[in-house]
């Protein structure tokens, strides 16, 4: 089982949370379950870069040759991390300017009398 | 499209997605069990090759350069869509905050926090730096240290006042970080291509494993990177905070 655990997870979550944006009633909600969904693939990734008894790729306390964890994942593990605050800033920009506009954050009622 | 019906539908379509994850997820190598070639190759060859002890630092401003500064321009990118989205609309006027509005009967900022917060902004800066400069030695960078020099900007804020901010992080100033943060990156990659190899071939001197002026063109992409992101997440925080406190939409009591 704990073989396979991590994955389940990193399924579960993205799947949590597109149901959480599926079923929003509230963009900063949404948005926030759109963050949930993007740390599946941070585990994803680094649970196929994880060696059973390995280090963090550092050699500078250690000597090279250490077992250590897939370096390379962690690196796209940092971009997808950046990439998610700046985009979860964008959409949240969006929602000040959809609520200016429609006086509601719930999708469900855009369009409606204001303005 | 009810709610009902809808969750319904998505429940469906999670079913068979999360099978076919499943499915897939199945056949991966198990977990712990690493066989993939690349990270054990880089694990050895890369203190080696580029003096640089921080592996994924390597890959990140090194080996994968050129993806680091795409993603750096994604950055660029949103930043500057927030910005944009965020200035003042047509029917809206920006008014100098003022601190004793009638209609806001904020608390005062309690004396414990003003203390505390001022107290770190120093050390947190100092973090700031020193997690930018040994982003090539130890866990760290200029992406988390860009980010902890931002989290500075906004100790200000808390101890302060929205204008006490801006009179230390002026918009010009903010602005000009971030887009000289942006074009250095590409400025030290051409480095590569006036030495005649590579665009962002590590080209500079790579001196002594460990030591802080080492790894040849990480440090400075690693200050570059810091700048922008700094500049950057400062800019997203004064464009967030101006929308509560410095623009007024029509009639709307000041």
């Amino acid at each position: 089982m704990l073989r396979f655990l991590p994955y389940l997870v990193a399924a579960w979550l993205l799947l949590a949370g597109l149901y959480g944006i599926v079923t929003s009633r509230n963009l900063v909600h949404a948005i926030t379950c759109l963050s949930v969904a993007q740390s599946s693939t941070y585990i994803l990734l680094l649970s196929v870069g994880f060696e059973r008894g390995g280090t963090a790729p550092i050699f500078l306390d250690v000597p090279v040759g250490t077992r250590a964890v897939d370096p390379v994942v962690g690196a796209l593990t940092l971009t997808d991390v950046v990439v998610g605050a700046t985009v979860s800033a964008l959409l949240l920009a969006l929602a000040v300017q959809a609520y200016k506009h429609n006086g509601t954050l719930d999708p469900e009622r855009f369009g409606g009398e204001l303005d | 499209m009810s709610p009902g019906l809808r969750r319904r539908v998505f429940l469906a379509a999670a079913a068979a997605a999360g099978a076919l994850l499943l499915w897939g997820l199945t056949g991966l190598p198990d977990y712990g069990v690493y066989n993939g070639p690349y990270g054990d190759v880089l694990n050895r060859v890369a203190v080696a090759e580029r003096s640089a002890t921080n592996v994924v630092a390597a890959v990140t401003f090194d080996y994968r350069g050129v993806d680091t500064m795409g993603e750096e321009f994604i950055l660029f990118a949103a930043v500057l869509g927030v910005a944009i989205l965020l200035r003042a609309q047509r029917d809206e006027h920006a008014e100098p905050p003022d601190e004793d509005a009638a209609d806001r009967d904020a608390p005062a900022t309690s004396n414990a926090v003003r203390v505390v917060g001022l107290a770190l902004v120093g050390p947190v800066v100092l973090f700031g730096i020193y997690l930018v400069a040994h982003g090539h030695l130890t866990p760290g960078g200029g992406f988390q240290g860009g980010v902890v020099l931002a989290t500075a900007a906004l100790l200000v804020y808390l101890s302060g006042e929205y204008v006490t901010l801006r009179r230390v992080s002026p918009e010009l100033a903010t602005d000009v970080a971030e887009s000289v943060g942006a074009a250095a990156y590409v400025g030290i990659g051409l480095l590569g291509v006036a030495a005649g190899t590579a665009f962002l071939a590590n080209v500079l001197p790579l001196g002594q494993p460990g030591q802080l002026v080492s790894a040849g063109m990480i440090p400075p992409i690693n200050a570059a990177v810091g700048l922008e992101v700094a500049g950057g997440f400062v800019l997203l925080l004064s464009e967030f905070l101006e929308q509560t406190l410095v623009i007024r939409r029509p009639g709307e009591v000041t």
